[in-house]
């Protein structure tokens, strides 16, 4: 008796305490209520219908600017003046960037640096500085910090590690009367001159829930396979497409992998000796050959899918013969802030939020950009846009990473 | 029934809810959940894809229980895996022709990587914990650095062939994978070493390093054998994944603490000293068969590291408890002085020993 009640007490003990720590260390992460725990409660913090309805829109807008420079293309854009940032010489750029830790950050890192040489040459930027902060929200607070006191910095670009923690960092480089850009991920400000960024995560989402729901019958089970939560450009794709499957009917089941193509296989695996599957669905495109491979495996028929640029998942999109899409989240913009920061110092107008286009590559298109990335690494993205960049294309080839 | 048939049922059934049998308690409910959500799992054909999954982090559990019961960590083996997986995959290439060298060349790099583990561990005296730690480091951003975060693409299908395929067209089964009997193979080498004079002298020295010296052991020689046995594990588990997942620098992230769980899941203590293959075989499944239940029920997946949490500890917790009420009066009078650390971490399943492995102490006892 009095063992099986310490054992009780004992496994009591166990779970409260790893269930308090799980919810403790994350709310934004975990449900807030514990009453009908279905999967769209996690997703509803994250939408965001007015977002929504904005981003749906702009996807069918024609961008302004030039045609073969996507990277220059600004979705609706509002103008503003930047003559009091106007400098003579060579400017000193300080960089600080959330992190390179994935394929799709470090194919935009190189297409920047040649980016800076191009507007180094030309005398536009002395040097860029740049602290990498490592997926870290204090790091990168301390490194901004460190620009404001000691850089010595004519311009600040910083492509945020996180939304809410770095936007006051932000406002404290604004005050320095410097220009200040933000790219990729956003921050609650809007002293940065400009905000660059592709649509978004609403309109990754809705591309790719739409074709699928155009190839699939309602009850069809799509599998989502997603990275890791609470980062508001993947969790914005998966609640829009979450959002959408459900209005279609369509049964979504989604599950984090890490982009490890080892548990994306199992997960696929298990999904489908529980019956079959009709779709795949990706918040990011790293990882789809496996989820492709593991269908191969079982014998099971190709499902419809949707993967991301990467030219993994182009290649093997284009041998096996499935149908599919590939979303973006436009690589290009990387070479964006660099050529911003150019306008900027000449005292040019520029966008006050400068929305870049985001264009899905569909089936028609998709040999076209295999053939132009003959030689590139599996992990490089099809739409990096850098080239006319004159260390096209040995560079991204050989992947050197400054 | 009989009454013969009803103690022998008794025996069983007291052998699984004892400390050392938990893990097969564990692991046997784990599979008949899954049976009963998926009846289809337990068909021939699916269990055998099921033991090729989970067939590479068993291998590095195996491995990771020959350090461990040593009284050592082998943190370095996730990022050998991932050094082991790129370096196929860049040196393969689409060239058949190389795949014996660089097997042979995997070995080397694995050796390699044992021995260094081993000696700076034994001969400089630094923790184990932080040697492998350092190695992880090291090898993680050695991969980083070579490929640029980025894998050049999968090698050969031959050479893949290892991991991904076996013998077609079987009765019963369909597909026999070569992962299930190269782990078969690893689970037999295993529990031959472990019998062996070896196997027995590296259980002496993680319960009691200063009393298997005095017993004429070499504990350097032995520990470092210890680190190689891991690193050659992880080096066999490298070459199933390239097959079974592809060549990306996410490929053995991780697995050095889903290993060191398997391990202690079966039984084997942090510390050293106690524990056996088998325990850290079945831990492995368990661990496995858990993440595949999850992935069976409608679990949010925000959810499912919290679940599975739980479900350790509470495993974990299970054997602790009995065992101390078992054992209570003989806990303190057996307290070992060695070990630090570690030890207190794990608690007081460590300070007492089980039926099974007294035998291995009374042995280390006599001789001193």
């Amino acid at each position: 008796m009095k063992r099986s009640l310490r054992t009780t007490v004992g496994l009591a003990c166990a779970a409260t305490l790893v269930l308090f720590t799980a919810c403790s260390t994350d709310p934004s992460v975990t449900p807030p209520e514990d009453n009908d725990t279905t999967e769209t409660e996690s997703s509803g913090e994250w939408f965001d219908q007015e977002l929504f309805d904005q981003q749906y829109e702009q996807r069918s807008v024609e961008p302004e600017g030039p045609a073969d420079q996507p990277y220059l293309q600004m979705i609706d854009p509002e103008m503003r003046d930047t003559s009091e940032f106007a400098a003579e010489g060579a400017q000193k750029a300080c960089f600080a960037n959330a992190s390179i830790s994935n394929p799709w950050r470090q194919t935009g890192w190189i297409t920047m640096n040649e980016q800076l040489q191009v507007l180094q040459d030309s005398g536009v930027i002395s040097e860029m500085e740049t602290r990498d902060a490592q997926d870290s929200d204090d790091t990168q607070i301390a490194d901004i910090d460190y620009f404001i006191s000691e850089g010595d910095c004519d311009a600040f670009i910083i492509s945020p590690n996180s939304t809410a923690a770095i936007t006051p960092a932000v406002e404290r480089a604004c005050e320095t009367g410097k220009p200040v850009i933000v790219f990729d991920r956003g921050v609650q400000t809007d002293c940065a001159v400009t905000f660059i960024h592709p649509i978004g995560g609403f309109a990754w989402g809705i591309d790719t829930a739409e074709f699928l729901i155009d190839h699939l019958e309602p009850g069809d089970r799509v599998i989502a396979l997603r990275i890791l939560p609470g980062v508001d450009v993947l969790e914005q794709r998966w609640a829009a497409a979450e959002r959408l499957f459900e209005e279609a009917g369509i049964d979504a089941v989604d599950h984090f992998t890490d982009a490890d193509p080892a548990t994306i296989k199992n997960i696929i695996a298990d999904e489908l000796a529980q019956g079959e599957v009709q779709g795949i669905w990706m918040d990011a495109g790293d990882g789809a050959e496996a989820a492709i491979e593991a269908f191969e495996d079982a014998g099971a028929p190709y499902p419809v899918m949707t993967g991301e640029d990467e030219l993994s998942f182009l290649r093997k999109w284009a041998e096996t013969g499935l149908t599919g899409l590939a979303p973006v989240y436009s690589n290009f913009q990387w070479r964006t802030p660099l050529l911003a920061l150019e306008m900027i110092f000449a005292g040019e107008e520029v966008p006050a939020e400068w929305v870049l286009p985001q264009n899905p590559i569909t089936e028609a298109e998709r040999d076209d950009y295999i053939e132009r990335s003959e030689g590139m690494p599996n992990g490089h993205y099809a739409q990096f846009g850098g080239e006319d960049l004159p260390g096209f294309p040995e560079t991204w080839q050989e992947r050197n990473i400054p | 029934m009989t009454a013969r048939t009803d103690s022998r049922i008794q025996t069983v059934l007291r052998a699984l809810i004892s400390p050392k049998g938990a893990v097969y308690l564990l692991l046997i409910v784990l599979l008949v959940s899954v049976t009963a959500i998926h009846p289809s799992f337990a068909e021939p054909g699916q269990l055998m894809r099921y033991i090729q999954r989970v067939a590479p982090i068993a291998i590095v559990a195996i491995g990771q229980y020959f350090v461990i019961v040593s009284g050592e960590f082998d943190l370095s083996m996730g990022s050998l895996v991932t050094v082991q997986v790129v370096v196929a995959g860049t040196l393969v290439g689409q060239d058949d022709s190389r795949t014996v060298p660089v097997l042979l060349l995997l070995l080397v790099i694995g050796v390699l990587v044992g021995l260094v583990n081993g000696l700076v561990t034994t001969r400089l005296k630094v923790p184990s914990f932080i040697v492998t730690l350092g190695m992880m480091l090291a090898l993680y951003g050695g991969v980083l650095w070579w490929t640029g975060g980025a894998a050049t693409g999968n090698p050969a299908d031959s050479f893949r062939q290892i991991g991904r395929s076996g013998i077609h067209d079987l009765p019963v089964i369909g597909l026999l994978p070569w992962s299930v009997l190269i782990l078969a193979a690893v689970v037999a080498i295993a529990a031959w070493l472990s019998r062996r004079p070896f196997g027995k002298t590296l259980v002496a020295i993680g319960d009691n390093p200063s009393a298997a010296r005095f017993a004429g052991a070499s504990v350097q020689r032995t520990k470092t054998m210890a680190f190689v046995l891991s690193s050659m594990s992880a080096t066999i588990a490298g070459v199933l994944l390239v097959g079974y997942a592809g060549v990306h620098p996410s490929v053995g992230q991780g697995y050095e603490f889903t290993a060191i769980t398997a391990v202690v899941l079966g039984g084997v203590v942090l510390g050293g000293g106690r524990g056996n293959v088998w325990g850290a075989l079945a831990g492995a499944f368990a661990l496995e068969t858990l993440f595949t239940l999850l992935n069976f029920t409608a679990v949010p997946s925000t959810m499912r590291s919290a679940i599975q949490g739980v479900i350790i500890i509470a495993a974990v917790a299970y054997a602790g408890v009995i065992f101390k009420n078992r054992r209570a009066p003989a806990a303190v009078a057996s307290d070992p002085p060695d070990a630090p650390g570690m030890q207190q971490a794990t608690g007081e399943a460590q300070s007492t020993e089980s039926a099974g492995s007294g035998a291995t102490r009374n042995h280390n006892t006599k001789e001193n």
